[in-house]
């Protein structure tokens, strides 16, 4: 051992929270000095700092340095003196799961308000003290003025060693926008100088004493079951403490790492399966979409008295396959049982729905179990970080008093993480003589967009609730409604045609395990609807954008297309055909989050794809970190474009192929284009989200950019030179 | 037996059988946080450290092709009171996102940046082309790579 516990502890620093083992003291603060505690959100503590309980997981993305700006905004402090701790259902608000880029709009509101409340609170003690009336104090890093003159008082002092405890209340003065000086700046992320110095960050790096290792065998294929298995080598060898084996759910516990994974891949070979070969082949996935047994759900339908006249008739149809997360970390937890409580380290999205459903499958009293949020890599929606979570608590309950941690190797990863679904999309749209769109029909098919372990009825979704000798019914598939919508999200396009009929047929016979993946059905909606506004535009010979201008009467999605024709020079675009191509896409996240437009260079030849630029153009209302907000719109074009260039789930009638880097290829640093992002200047309309706004419009960019460079349409998904 | 070798300048012994990968034992035994499993199957780099100077997966490297030779994690690289070049320039560029797999990336770029001070665009593209980043922060961290790069120019003229 190189590092002591306390230097370890010491250098996790923000993570400390998660180090924190029943029974042990926690470390969060300092010394006895007194504090004010605001609700479950906010801590002010006499010591000069101040910690901000979030109730949003971290996983990259800069929420909690965001809300940390906010706080810092409303309370007048130093943004340095604001430490995050990460959800804990002990203690941490619940705001059920991080998801649908709406983590600003769902959090920030409270958060600012319980630093506006405790502002206000310590400033009317300091005008008590200071006989001074409230408006004429200042507060300058939590220094109270009279004035520009100090007084003896700050926010440490007015809370000395009492201890306050304050409720939050929903009516509080908020600063107005004008008055910023912390939110809307480029601030650098909180967690980043831990991440490139290598200090304990992620859960990866959550040593707890006398853990054990942990690997799950998983069956070769879904619904796949043990025929044969011979568990008696593997006990013996060195350092194996436990085979476990409960149905279909198989995993081997050692003291070493190392050991449990070796053991696992020796008990994986004496295993034979009986294997249900009930896949459809997936080359042959869209067929089996639009004949598999569907719900028909109307989405959006218009109709005008307006008469048409003589119109045509231009259908197309467009393709997405399956496509996981594939999250560079594989899933891992770490589970403790002892003395009828479990807690559980986990990096998933939700630790107040994840404790719920663990507690369901397990048959324990929530109040039992705790669920500790630990960063891991990115996930982008629901990968396998549940599922890790729910194989490492039945584990610690069969394998008590030593915390148990289980990895998941790469393989399991990619062949059980719950993939965004295939889907496929049909268009019809009546054109008038001046090209304009009259009428159009959209039917789309899909399995469903999530199945999250949400609470008691949904857990049956977990893998070892299905995989156990005793499995769960499995849930039955879950519509998200609009106006935020699943499958059909970003199904009803933004244009402005008089007659339109949107319809979604949600598959609900489930060949493989899908769930949410950043974005849900808008990745594939707005690359149909975009690819196809681009063919009705080149059908009626008129400028790609132009085009799409005179069908919208929406002025901030106008304003956004007008500043990305300027800033991705568009009139500069090169001839149609010349190997070089520029291909526009455009949306409005969920028809009510953040408008972007992006504009993508590529260059083919010789049978490759190289994609040059992409110039985007993004209105999010206010901006509460400018450079966060951009690298978030730069992720989600890099990731769209390996989704649309690269990825798709493959496999036989009997298993996945897909199981590993090789045979799951994502686009490489060789192959990323140059990126601008251009935000609309809208600080006096409220923060909308960013996170999944960029993918549609990639994808249908690149298309465009295909077709514009060689005069060749693609419409299945991943695209081709 | 005992295994001996140089690990971020100091010399340490560690006592494990052979075959065991180098990732754990950095990562399990000694502690460690900078190299990161990701795979286990030499396709990713997150596990990636310096060997004598070279980039290499330790999550497929039996430690005892390590004994005797010099091990360099992140860690070693720097620190935030002494920080490498690439390091101050990841956090000037904000050049991760989750930053699972910024160890490696960082190491890697070590590696190049130590035989070719003032390497092109497309040297450092090819050359972290073995890295994966699924958060998509390739274009800053190039763009940190390079500007750490130019730092090192700097100091050195
Ligand atoms: S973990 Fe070693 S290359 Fe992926
Ligand atoms: S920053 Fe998340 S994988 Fe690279």
């Amino acid at each position: 051992m190189t590092v002591t516990r306390r230097e370890f502890l010491q250098a996790s620093g923000v993570l400390v929270v998660c180090f924190a083992l029943p029974g042990c003291t926690r470390e969060t603060t300092a010394g006895k000095a007194g504090y004010a505690r605001l609700g479950n959100r906010l801590r002010i503590n006499a010591n000069g700092t101040v910690e901000l309980m979030l109730g949003k997981v971290e996983f990259g993305q800069g929420i909690g340095t965001a809300l940390a700006q906010m706080v810092a905004e409303e309370l007048d402090i130093d943004f340095g003196r604001v430490h995050l701790s990460s959800v804990d259902t002990d203690r941490s608000p619940d705001e059920s799961y991080t998801f649908s880029s709406i983590s600003i709009q769902q959090s920030g509101p409270p958060t600012r308000r319980a630093a506006a409340q405790a502002r206000g609170l310590l400033l009317t003690r300091a005008a008590e003290r200071l006989d001074q009336p409230v408006d004429t104090l200042r507060v300058v890093d939590g220094e109270v003025l009279t004035g520009n003159v100090a007084t003896n008082l700050n926010y440490w002092r007015l809370i000395g060693d009492e201890e306050i405890t304050i409720d939050l209340t929903e009516q509080v003065m908020l600063k107005s926008v004008s008055d910023y000086s912390i939110v809307g700046r480029s601030l650098e992320r909180i967690d980043i100088p831990g991440k490139v110095f290598g200090d304990a960050s992620f859960l990866q790096d959550l040593r707890l004493p006398n853990m054990v290792h942990a690997r799950v065998v998983r069956p070769a294929a879904e619904r796949a079951s043990v025929k044969t298995i011979d568990t008696a080598k593997i006990e013996k060898l060195p350092g194996v403490l436990s085979v476990v084996r409960d149905g279909n759910f198989i995993a081997v516990i050692a003291e070493r790492e190392g050991q449990a994974r070796r053991a696992a891949n020796l008990l994986r070979e004496t295993i034979s399966w009986v294997l249900p070969s009930d896949l459809p082949d997936s080359d042959k996935i869209y067929q089996w979409l639009r004949n598999a047994e569907s719900r028909e759900e109307p989405v959006a339908s218009r109709s005008s008295e307006s008469d048409v006249g003589s119109t045509t008739t231009v259908k197309a149809s467009y393709q997405r396959p399956f496509q996981a997360h594939a999250s560079i970390s594989p899933s891992a937890a770490i589970a403790l049982y002892d003395n009828g409580k479990l807690t559980v380290w986990s990096h998933a999205q939700g630790m107040y729905p994840l404790r719920g459903a663990i507690a369901q499958v397990l048959g324990m009293d929530i109040e039992n179990i705790r669920c500790v949020h630990c960063e891991a890599s990115g996930c982008y929606g629901h990968n396998g970080a549940d599922d890790a979570a729910c194989d490492a608590a039945a584990l610690a309950v069969k394998f008590p008093g030593r915390p148990v941690r289980l990895q998941w190797e790469r393989r399991d990863e990619m062949t059980w993480e719950p993939y965004g679904s295939a889907m496929h999309i049909e268009i019809s749209a009546d054109v008038d003589e001046t090209g304009t769109v009259r009428a159009w029909d959209y039917d789309l098919w899909s399995c469903p967009h999530s199945s999250r372990p949400r609470n008691a009825e949904q857990s049956g979704n977990l893998i070892y609730a299905q995989h156990r000798a005793a499995p769960a019914e499995l849930p039955p598939p879950q519509s998200i409604p609009q106006p935020n919508g699943g499958a059909d999200r970003n199904a009803v396009p933004l244009y402005t045609f008089d007659n339109m009929d949107v319809v979604k047929h949600l598959v609900t016979d489930r060949p493989m395990r899908v769930s949410a993946l950043r974005g849900l059905g808008a990745y594939a909606n707005v690359f149909a609807i975009e690819s196809f506004m681009d063919e009705l535009a080149a059908r009626s010979q008129e400028d790609a954008i132009a085009y799409r201008l005179r069908h919208l009467d929406d002025e901030r999605a106008i304003a956004v297309l007008k500043r990305l024709m300027d800033v991705s020079a568009w009139s500069r675009r090169p001839p149609a055909g010349s190997g070089e191509g520029w291909g526009i896409g455009f949306a409005r996240f969920k028809n009510r989050s953040a408008w972007v437009g992006v504009v993508m260079r590529v260059i083919v030849k010789n049978g490759n794809i190289s994609l040059q630029h992409a110039s985007a153009v993004c209105d999010a209302g206010l901006i509460i970190n400018p450079d966060g907000a951009g690298a978030q719109i730069e992720g989600g074009i890099v990731q769209s474009a390996s989704w649309t260039l690269k990825e798709q789930i493959r496999f036989d009638n009997d298993r996945k192929q897909s199981v590993d880097w090789v045979s799951y290829p994502i686009l490489g640093f060789d192959e990323t284009p140059t990126i601008t992002v251009d935000f609309m200047e809208r600080s006096n309309q409220p923060s909308l989200g960013i996170g999944e706004a960029a993918q549609g419009p990639t994808a249908a960019a690149i298309a465009n950019a295909l077709y514009h460079a060689t005069g060749q349409r693609q419409r299945r998904l991943p695209l081709s030179a | 037996m005992a295994i001996i070798f140089t690990l971020n300048g100091k010399s340490v012994s560690v006592d494990v059988d052979a075959q065991t990968a180098l990732l754990e034992v950095l990562r399990n035994d000694i502690e460690l946080n900078g190299p990161k499993f990701g795979c286990g199957l030499a396709q990713c780099g997150a596990c990636a450290v310096l060997l004598d100077g070279r980039s290499v997966r330790s999550c497929v490297l039996p430690v005892s092709a390590a004994a005797g030779k010099s091990v360099t994690t992140l860690e070693g690289l720097g620190n935030a009171s002494d920080p490498h070049p690439l390091q101050s320039a990841f956090i000037e560029e904000q050049a991760l996102q989750c930053g699972y797999c910024t160890s490696g990336i960082i190491v890697t770029a070590a590696a190049l940046l130590a035989k070719n001070a003032s390497p092109a665009e497309e040297d450092v593209k090819k050359e972290l082309s073995g890295h994966l980043c699924r958060c998509g922060a390739q274009a800053r961290m190039i763009r940190a790579v390079m500007r750490a790069a130019a730092q090192l120019e700097g100091s050195e003229s």
